[in-house]
């Protein structure tokens, strides 16, 4: 059972890291025009010049 | 007419000398649309960053102020084929949204602490051979993370729960708290002294479920908003300030203050409420109070924002809000109809109500009945609060917002925009429906009965009417099909406009002007108003009336056939209602109404027992909207009459109305099976519960399982019996030809096609 030791924060860290991911997204506005984000990915000229 | 438009009230300026603004775009309907705009507003000089929010149908664009102004902005999109109306977001719109961003934090929390407790549950459960020392790890780690999760995400139930039980009420969210701090508090306890089972994962799952809830049925609500707020923006009128040195200089209406001085043109939409300075002209109240005749007013007059100005330009001085006798009466009214609606109490609330008490009961005898079987104390305990998590109402929250939201999203879809959430639970508890008559049953808009008049002249007619501002006129000249006006055309105020047509003098206007003699043709025989027209020796009378909204007649006999009583209350002259309700068979109705008369009438039918839907437009339909069971408006509808109105509708046709109260029906039935459900799963439940059965895993099965039950039976809203299924009638094409374009109706049809997914 001592493989638990390491196991189990592995795993609580990897579910926070997905947390914490997830918060910054909604943080930086990332879920405020989903609909316009499907779409956009058509325009091939979103590299300004 | 050089005119400069200031829309400084809408431009947010920062101290680096660059202004931020928001408008709202009409007719964006592609990815393309998105390039177009962006990179056309990014090739103007001055304009630092443009992004159009496609979901919201929004644009937000930065400028320097040195070097370009928002008007020009305007101009711009304008040019590049796109109508924007400056946008001012609404409180509750910022609210709405901090508000769902704080939800969606609770439900990743709640979700990522549901995923790793139950991987420490599950492996407890499978885990036979596991040593108790491990079991406690696993235990305490579960705590560890489920305890401060909890207290996080649980928050909008804690707080709404204390507000509630602080104001001596009782809502949903007091025994979800009370199960969920149950929960956690038993588990600690047993995890401390090395018992087998612990809770941790029921509770915080029981969390994840009930946000996953109120993050849909919010951003549901957010949704209708949104939109509501754009087609308001479309909406927003204008008007022309009059300044100091008597410059006109256009601003946005909401940017007038009390006092100042407005130019109505003829043939524009009064803007304020006011009192007339100068100039005397012809008004249409119709929005105002339902009267369908004009009124002439001069100078010393009040007049309502939302009237339509005839033939005469009018200064008018701004009155401050609510001074003015109408809106004061309609206001005063309002307030006393709003106090008494508040008593209604919602469904979900009243199922709490019952189930709070008895949940709490069952628990409190489990507890005294395991006591008096001689069971230790701590296993009494054990066993009361194992009967609250089992029915920890997961399902029962969920019953009836589940519903709501889907019925809301199909009622979207059909035109229909909810204003508040318990809208679908009143709407199908009506059993009477009232209608407002003008701008209700019929079309906001006049227009010519063209089955009276030989079709040839009618064209000639109207053709003509193009030159002139006279209402009657304008409504006339909606129906020319070569919309060029004649050449040399010349109006003279208050008499008619003539012009040469085909070599023969042709003229419009009042009897006396066109040559005729019986009687003035401008006065109305009751029903409809009359305008004079005469080419070569010819002459005709053509009735302009408000024409019934095209599905007026099916919709009224479908309610009719669905068992519901109809009622008309007008404000305008009885002579106009009677031929209405006779020709869509209804035989309750009134006419000349006063708003306190129409509380009265509605009040009346209250008292009979009746539960009313009134469906009304004008400023003096507000209070009776407040005042009814449940209430809709069309969107062309007054602001304050909208703004009490429990659902609005768009369009032209008067379906949605009937749509409403099909689908509202149908969600109330679902609601009502959903709450049965429960009940039917609490009663299989409880008894494992009370004896004591009830392991962590039993509790996640039933709890999981009531839920995703609830959940979909919610979802069959979205699917109607084909029995049920409503198509428009076949007279649309018809009436939609009929209708003029580009008038208020135009942009909100166009609208509902963006709505759609």
């Amino acid at each position: 059972m001592n493989v638990l030791i390491y196991l189990v924060p592995t795993a609580l860290l990897l579910g926070l890291t997905g947390l914490a991911c997830f918060l910054w997204t909604l943080r930086s506005g990332q879920y405020d025009d989903l609909d316009g984000t499907a779409v956009r990915i058509l325009s091939d000229d979103d590299l300004k010049d | 007419m050089a005119e400069t438009l200031d829309l400084s009230s809408f431009v947010e300026r920062n101290e680096a000398g660059t202004a931020h603004m928001t408008l709202a775009v009409e007719g964006v309907g592609c990815a393309g649309c998105i390039r177009k705009i962006e990179g056309g507003l990014g090739k103007i000089p001055g304009v630092i960053d443009a992004r159009l929010n496609f979901t919201q149908r929004r644009l937000a664009v930065d400028w320097r102020e040195a070097e370009i102004g928002a008007a020009d902005i305007v101009r711009a999109l304008e040019r590049i084929g796109y109508h924007a109306h400056p946008f001012a977001p609404a409180r509750s719109e910022a609210e709405d949204s901090r508000q769902a961003k704080a939800l969606l934090r609770c439900l990743a929390v709640a979700g990522f602490a549901a995923m790793n407790v139950m991987l420490l549950s599950i492996s407890v459960w499978s885990g036979s051979d596991m040593t108790q020392e491990t079991r406690d790890l696993f235990h305490w780690l579960s705590a560890l993370i489920a305890l401060p999760a909890a207290a996080y995400a649980g928050r909008p139930f804690f707080v709404s729960a204390w507000r509630a039980v602080r104001a001596r009420n009782l809502n949903m969210d007091v025994p979800i708290s009370v199960g969920v701090t149950l929960a956690l508090g038993l588990s600690l306890y047993e995890t401390a002294t090395h018992a087998a089972h612990a809770y941790f994962d029921s509770a915080i799952m029981l969390l994840f479920f009930l946000l996953c809830g109120r993050y849909l049925d919010l951003a549901m609500r957010r949704k209708t908003r949104m939109f509501a707020g754009n087609l308001a923006s479309f909406k927003a009128e204008f008007a022309d300030r009059l300044d100091a040195k008597g410059e006109v200089v256009r601003v946005p209406a909401s940017a007038l203050s009390p006092g100042e001085r407005v130019l109505v043109r003829p043939g524009e939409v009064i803007p304020v409420d006011g009192t007339v300075l100068s100039g005397s002209s012809e008004i249409d109240d119709s929005l105002v109070t339902g009267e369908t005749l004009p009124r002439g007013v001069g100078a010393g007059a009040t007049v309502y924002a939302g009237s339509m100005n005839g033939n005469g330009a009018l200064t008018v001085v701004i009155t401050a809000a609510g001074t003015g006798t109408l809106v004061d009466e309609v206001e005063r009214l309002l307030l006393k109809a709003t106090e008494a609606k508040s008593r209604n109490v919602r469904l979900a609330d009243r199922a709490a109500r019952l189930y709070a008490p008895v949940v709490h009961a069952a628990a409190a005898l489990t507890a005294i009945g395991w006591l008096f079987a001689g069971a230790s104390f701590h296993d009494a305990i054990v066993a009361a609060i194992a009967v609250l998590i089992i029915t920890c109402p997961c399902a029962l929250a969920l019953a009836i917002p589940a519903v709501q939201v889907v019925a809301a999203g199909q009622l979207f879809r059909a035109g229909v925009i909810l204003n508040c959430g318990d809208a679908i639970e009143r709407i199908a508890e009506a059993d009477t429906v009232v209608f407002d008559k003008t701008g209700t049953l019929t079309l906001p808009d006049p227009a010519a009965d063209a089955a009276a008049i030989d079709p040839a002249l009618l064209e000639h007619a109207a053709r003509l009417a193009l030159s002139s501002r006279h209402p009657l006129a304008v409504a006339l000249a909606r129906q020319a099909r070569e919309r060029v006006p004649y050449p040399g055309a010349i109006e003279k105020p208050g008499e008619g406009v003539r012009a040469l047509i085909d070599g023969e003098e042709g003229r419009l206007g009042s009897a006396q002007f066109c040559g005729m003699e019986d009687g003035d043709a401008l006065a109305g025989d009751g029903e409809a108003s009359f305008i004079g027209f005469s080419l070569a020796g010819r002459t005709a009378r053509i009735p302009i009336r408000q024409e019934l909204r095209a599905d007026a007649v099916a919709v009224t006999q479908a309610l009719k056939a669905r068992g519901l009583d109809l009622v008309i209350l007008s404000g305008d002259r009885p002579a106009a209602v009677e031929p209405v309700a006779r020709k869509l068979g209804v035989r309750e109705w009134l006419g000349g109404l006063t708003p306190a008369a129409k509380i009265a009438a509605i009040a009346l039918l209250k008292a009979e027992g009746r539960r009313i839907l009134m469906v009304g437009d004008g400023l003096n339909d507000a209070p009776a909207l407040a005042a009814a069971h449940a209430s809709m408006s069309p969107i062309t509808a007054a602001h304050l009459t909208q703004a009490h109105a429990d659902a609005l509708f768009l369009g032209a046709h008067l379906m949605p109305v009937l749509r409403a109260v099909v689908m509202a029906r149908r969600a109330r039935a679902l609601m009502r099976q959903n709450l049965a459900l429960t009940v039917i799963y609490n009663a299989l439940a409880v008894p494992f519960a009370m004896a004591g059965m009830v392991t962590p895993l039993f509790a996640a099965f039933a709890m999981s399982g009531s839920s995703m039950l609830v959940t979909l039976n919610a979802v069959r809203a979205r699917f109607g019996t084909p029995r049920e299924r409503l198509d428009e009638p076949a007279t649309n094409a018809a009436a939609s030809a009929r209708q003029p374009a580009g008038k208020s109706i135009g942009p909100v049809a166009g609208a509902t096609a963006e709505g759609g997914p």
